[in-house]
């Protein structure tokens, strides 16, 4: 059991938790009050010693489904200890038979597709847990078609079982039931809600399926070396350009609790801020209460300028995820500039600073900016040299002292001119100049990337590949 | 000392006599902090119960709730301990002619003129108590380390008088809201539970038993729709306690089935942002045939 925690708090670390020392012996601790045969117990056991920020919830459920999915009663991989499904499977198809006047005999390896399509659309009906626990079951090892040793990933055989299945149709024919069900159609609201309802059954469903899956890789290959297949990087160190669509929306779920504790900070930090110069007049006006004598100074308020922002960014495909992030943290944080502007371009430039006016809700202005703004001019490939020539020759002047300027994107130009001396230029006149670019720092400067080229008229160019190293510069930037 | 519970089961079922429906998870950490005597810091979505869950733990075990809401600016004197000076001054006054100064001296800073504050009367305290540390992150982070020694030690250090130590392990729940990320040596001394939005099921519940009157089939809609609204991208989605108003408006209104129009014109008491009404009104009539 010791070498088993210990194996499993090192697969946690690998995975990025950090774990200290002292969770570590609280976790062992903890366990030794909970009845060992109790899964959950256990598991939130560890879970509560062990994981201490929510975001990293799933990394370890990951982890300890792989570490001890095999562990519990009802997980059993032999057939023959299933008995109480099977019976429960015997009385489902009884049913059917009296229902419908047909069935077959036999446990669940002698049923058609057709049935097995026709059982869980009963189980997802009726939400019935063990009957689609079985069923996932059944369909992995019936349709993925698993070999031992060999060494694809889950998500091939999740992929394969998925499509036998079909549960896109199944959702729609689970409809057509409750339709049916109620006789006549539903009211737009019920219809919502019964949808929901199966979507998150299905869902339910494929995560079962997942697991068994994960089961049997485990069963094949051993907890560690799957763990090493699983390991995903937390969401704050999901890269932006190589992100899934579940990454993406995994990220867009951090980047909200994340910029309400980067205003919070940040105002904080504006107030706590060292005192102002001395307040003569007030420090003058108090020392009347001690006989005219100023025991008692009294310091300005700081009020520390708010910067002027002017956000610039590429928004051609290979970082357009990039450029969309860092919009929605500029403006989510919008009340600690004085005002921000955005640009965004391809190879022709567009102001989009309207979009964000007038509406709370982010996501629509970045929708807007991804279908209405005007941004191709010739071909719809980067041509940095372009946009920043027409930048300065519309906005040049609206760049001031106070203001800071941000570039966004890779730089990658196509070749095409690099116009190095707008950003020369800008700099001459902006506060502060930057340039951000989502691209591992060993992939500059190769290809037709020039970012060296327009960095050296920065004020400092960083590598922004993912939540954490964007948050850290937007702190630096306030 | 006895631990105060013998199974999580028995937590659950404790929680559950005093109205509070507590999941494996929440029952579970509850059980583990009693029997490791550690400090719970609940995190998670406001509105979903945190401060609750220490209230109903208090009101179980039979114990005094003793609360500390945290705030900016929150100090020593207001969370710990602070002398009576006052007192102590009109003590020295008093004695004036007679004692000599080291006796007086002893004298002024014994426990008689010492102001105990909440987390200080929580660990002198002779009978069971629960400590509340409400919002720990409102704190800054250099006030944090105020609560470190009592967290860990259960004990408070008073340079004049010496070290106090609790006679009895108080239960203690941190709560946060996660504005800010707290520090590592804090989160190390603590068992972490992160409270989020109930299940469907669970939240049916919660307004059957808190709701009085409600029908199980108004009841199965409230949690319904609320869980559909729950998946569309919010502001700020509703939070169980807003669930429960919702319900007692329905209620009120003497409706016994949510049709697209109720839940339209009750929009409000679950969403408190305009964009987000328009949105959850827009969602939940879209598939109009």
């Amino acid at each position: 059991m010791l070498d088993l925690l210990a194996g499993f708090v090192t697969e946690l670390r690998n995975a990025g938790l950090p774990v200290s020392l002292t969770e570590n012996l609280d976790a062992m601790e903890a366990v030794q009050h909970i009845p060992i045969e109790d899964r959950d117990a256990f598991k939130y056991a560890l879970g509560a010693t062990l994981v201490k920020n929510s975001a990293h919830w799933r990394s370890f459920e990951t982890v300890f489904e792989v570490y001890f999915s095999m562990r519990g009663p009802e997980y059993k991989l032999v057939e023959g200890s299933e008995d109480e499904l099977e019976q429960m499977w015997r009385e489902m198809q009884e049913q059917m038979k009296q229902g419908d006047g047909r069935g077959s005999s036999g446990g669940m390896d002698a049923l058609t597709p057709e049935e097995i399509a026709q059982m869980l659309m009963q189980a997802l009906m009726n939400g019935d847990q063990a009957l689609m626990r079985a069923l996932a079951k059944q369909s992995v090892q019936r349709f993925a078609g698993m070999e031992p040793g060999r060494p694809v990933g889950g998500t091939y055989y999740l992929y394969r079982t998925l499509r036998n299945l079909d549960l896109e149709g199944m959702l729609q024919k689970l409809m057509d039931a409750s339709r049916q069900e109620v006789g006549g159609e539903l009211t737009a609201l019920e219809e919502r809600l019964e949808k929901d309802e199966y979507e998150s059954r299905i869902e339910q469903f494929k995560k079962e399926i997942e697991a068994e899956i994960r089961r049997r890789l485990v069963a094949d290959r051993g907890a560690e070396a799957m763990a090493k297949t699983l390991r995903k990087p937390l969401p704050e160190d999901v890269e932006f350009m190589h992100a899934s669509r579940d990454e993406m929306q995994a990220l867009k779920k951090s980047l909200y609790p994340l910029t309400r504790k980067l205003a919070a900070r940040l105002a904080r930090k504006r107030r706590h801020g060292r005192k102002g110069p001395l307040d003569f007049r007030n420090t003058v006006r108090h020392s009347l209460s001690y006989g005219g004598t100023p025991a008692e100074p009294k310091f300005k308020y700081p009020r520390p300028a708010k910067p002027e922002l002017m956000v610039v960014a590429d928004i051609s495909g290979s970082v357009a995820a990039f450029a969309r992030f860092t919009l929605m943290l500029v403006y989510a944080i919008q009340n600690q500039f004085s005002k921000v502007r955005s640009f965004v371009f391809i190879d022709g430039i567009d102001e989009v600073t309207d979009f964000f006016k007038g509406t709370e809700d982010i996501s629509e202005a970045i929708h807007r900016v991804n279908t209405e703004a005007d941004v191709v001019w010739v071909d719809g490939h980067s041509d940095y040299g372009h946009a920043f020539e027409v930048f300065w020759e519309k906005y040049g002047k609206d760049v001031g002292p106070k203001t800071t300027v941000l570039f966004l994107g890779d730089a990658r130009n196509n070749y095409h001119a690099s116009q190095a001396w707008v950003i020369k230029e800008i700099r001459q006149k902006a506060r502060q100049v930057y340039w951000l670019n989502p691209e591992p720092r060993s992939y500059w400067n190769t290809g037709d990337s020039i970012v060296g080229e327009y960095g050296a008229h920065t004020d400092g160019t960083y590598e922004c590949r993912n939540l954490r190293q964007l948050e850290a510069f937007v702190e630096k930037l306030v | 000392m006895a631990p105060r519970f013998t199974s999580v089961q028995q937590v659950r079922e404790g929680l559950r006599d005093v109205n509070y429906l507590a999941d494996d998870g929440i029952a579970g950490v509850a059980f583990l902090a009693d029997r490791l005597a550690k400090p719970i810091l609940v995190e998670g979505p406001a509105g979903t119960g945190k401060t609750q869950l220490a209230k109903s733990i208090a009101d179980m075990t039979g114990a005094r709730l003793i609360r500390l809401q945290c705030y900016e600016g929150l100090d020593e004197s207001k969370a710990l301990y602070e002398w009576n000076y006052k007192k102590q001054l009109l003590r020295i006054q008093a004695d004036k002619n007679s004692d000599g100064w080291s006796e007086i001296h002893d004298d002024i800073f014994s426990r008689e003129f010492l102001l105990t504050r909440p987390l200080l009367e929580a660990i002198s305290a002779p009978d069971p108590v629960v400590l509340l540390i409400d919002e720990v992150d409102r704190v800054e982070v250099e006030t944090e380390a105020l609560l470190l020694e009592i967290l860990s030690e259960y004990q408070v250090s008073i340079p004049e008088l010496g070290t106090i130590t609790a006679t009895q392990i108080p239960m203690v729940f941190l709560t946060s809201n996660n504005t800010r990320e707290l520090s590592e040596a804090l989160k190390r001394r603590c068992l972490y539970l992160h409270v989020d939005y109930p299940s469907m099921e669970r939240e049916k519940e919660i307004v059957l038993t808190k709701v009085e009157g409600i029908t199980e089939n108004l009841a199965d809609q409230v949690a319904r729709i609320v869980r559909s609204i729950r998946q569309l991208d919010l502001k700020k989605s509703p939070s169980v306690s807003e669930t429960l108003d919702w319900a007692r408006t329905i209620m009120l209104l003497n409706i016994d089935t949510i049709d697209a129009q109720v839940a339209k014109d009750t929009l409000h008491v679950l969403l408190k942002y305009q964009t987000d009404i328009a949105k959850a009104a827009k969602e939940l009539s879209v598939d109009l045939v």
